[in-house]
């Protein structure tokens, strides 16, 4: 039980920020654009802020780690976007009436929307890495499937969103699924933790 | 824009043609494909290599002021609407054809062109006889981050043409509710939107109903393409149009049609299903839907 709430952890981690990235460019279109550099501005914001979650998320690990702490590293990720499902077109709004670079633009608007919830998502992975490994003969095989889960999960929310979700539900619907979701399932870790620390 | 699709007679009676066509010039821009061909004295913009169904614009060398495609010719229709527009905007270049032909009827009118790739504006120049006057703005943007910004600077239009959709992808952050509102605030009081889209897919019906819910009303002209003609304010009827049409015989006629040519496609018919869903900029799976045959 508590190695597929790990997996499971970082298996909707990686669907949630693909979903979020994806749902991201409809945000950012009407204000600039949907050119290729309004994706590239959130792409790599997206990767700025991963690479900086597995630091901190490494680092974190450190200190008395557990699966309930991963547990409310999720539900953190879930509870930043709420701003960006509420105060997204406002924000837009005012930043585009400001900065008439669009690529200037869309990378501000992009780390201002999705910097912090995806530094909180990147802590995920390096965090239920160190849960997982308990020697370092098997730590490869263990960080392996991990990060096959979590970017299976990944490739998993890039689809479902970009062929299915949109078709059906509006955006907002769709994030406030996933960060619903994210709650559930960090609460659950939050459960499964409470008997059993490694 | 979009070339008519007889699905596969077009493609039987013209494929021998193609292998005719001769590619003039190539080259890969920051959004697609860039083609140019020439066949029999005719010259056109293609985003695909499959280019009997996928022709941006034509002109005929030897008369480059001819408007080859009909639609082009719905498009102008706008004008039975606002006959003498002081400034008009039109959004997706293309070989530039709609541009110049309004320019050399009303030389007096303010003409801003938005497109989005700057090598589309080059070959227009170079391949399609586009000479913006001195009234011919160009910029190179987005649609919709050029309507918002002319919002906000306070401008406003007689007439706007959209025309950004090529043979098959459809940008989808233009058709939305929001965007038209936006082009309807952009425009004057009882001026004009025309739209190129497309006739026979999924996407018909909440395109239809999207147009309705903010401009009411439309004209819709279907052959082939689809134009919608929509007015912010009442539409005029049409016997007012078919009047209004008369005085554009003689300019249409340089461009190579009849100005009666399809006053009898004007219709404000409902041939859509009403209960299609609104596209909004939180609901627009528009290239999805347009897909789905």
């Amino acid at each position: 039980m508590y190695r597929v709430m790990l997996y499971l952890v970082a298996g909707w981690s990686g669907c949630f920020v693909m979903a979020v990235e994806l749902l991201g460019g409809r945000l950012l279109a009407p204000y600039f654009g949907s050119s290729i550099y309004v994706w590239g501005a959130i792409i790599a914001i997206f990767m700025l802020a991963l690479s900086l979650g597995y630091l901190i998320g490494g680092r974190w690990s450190l200190s008395s780690p557990g699966l309930r702490r991963l547990g409310g590293i999720l539900m953190t990720a879930a509870l930043t976007t709420v701003p960006l499902v509420l105060g997204a077109d406002a924000a837009l709004d005012w930043l585009s009436g400001r900065v008439s670079d669009p690529r200037m633009g869309s990378l501000l608007g992009s780390a201002m929307l999705f910097f912090v919830p995806t530094v909180v998502s990147g802590m995920v992975s390096p965090y239920a890495v160190r849960l997982l490994v308990a020697d370092r003969h098997n730590s490869g095989d263990n960080a392996g499937k991990l990060y096959f889960v979590s970017t299976f999960g990944s490739a998993a929310g890039t689809l479902l969103t970009s062929f299915y979700l949109v078709l059906y539900f509006e955006v907002n619907q769709i994030l406030w699924s996933m960060i619903g979701i994210s709650l559930l399932i960090g609460a659950a870790a939050l459960l499964v933790g409470t008997d059993k620390e490694s | 824009m979009i070339m008519r699709l007889w699905p596969l007679l077009a493609f039987v009676l013209i494929s021998p043609t193609v292998q005719a066509m001769q590619l003039v010039h190539s080259e890969r821009s920051l959004y697609r494909q860039v083609l140019i061909y020439e066949d029999q004295g005719t010259r056109c913009l293609c985003f695909t290599r499959n280019c009997a169904i996928g022709r941006q614009s034509c002109i005929e060398l030897a008369q480059p002021q001819k408007l080859v495609f009909g639609y082009t010719h719905m498009m102008l229709g706008s004008l039975y609407l606002t006959p003498r527009p002081e400034n008009v905007l039109i959004i997706g270049l293309g070989g530039g054809s709609l541009p110049q032909a309004l320019s050399g009827m009303l030389p007096r009118t303010v003409i801003d062109v938005v497109e989005i790739d700057p090598a589309v504006v080059k070959v227009a120049r170079q391949y399609f006889h586009f000479s913006p006057g001195p009234r011919t703005r160009v910029f190179e943007e987005d649609g919709r981050t050029y309507v918002k910004r002319a919002l906000r600077q306070g401008r406003s239009y007689d007439l706007i043409m959209l025309d950004a959709y090529d043979h098959e992808y459809i940008p989808e952050h233009l058709l939305t509710r929001e965007f038209l509102q936006e082009v309807r605030q952009l425009l004057k009081p009882g001026g004009v939107v025309a739209a190129n889209t497309f006739s026979s897919s999924r996407l018909y019906d909440n395109e239809s109903v999207t147009y309705r819910a903010v401009f009411g009303t439309f004209y819709n002209l279907r052959y082939g393409n689809r134009i919608i003609l929509a007015r912010n304010g009442p539409l005029p009827s049409l016997d007012s149009i078919r009047q209004a049409s008369t005085s554009f015989a003689a300019p249409f006629a340089t461009l190579g049609f009849a100005a009666d040519e399809f006053l009898a496609l004007f219709t404000t018919a409902v041939d859509w299903n009403e209960k299609a869903r609104v596209l909004t900029d939180q609901y627009s799976p528009a290239n999805l839907l347009n897909s789905a045959r």
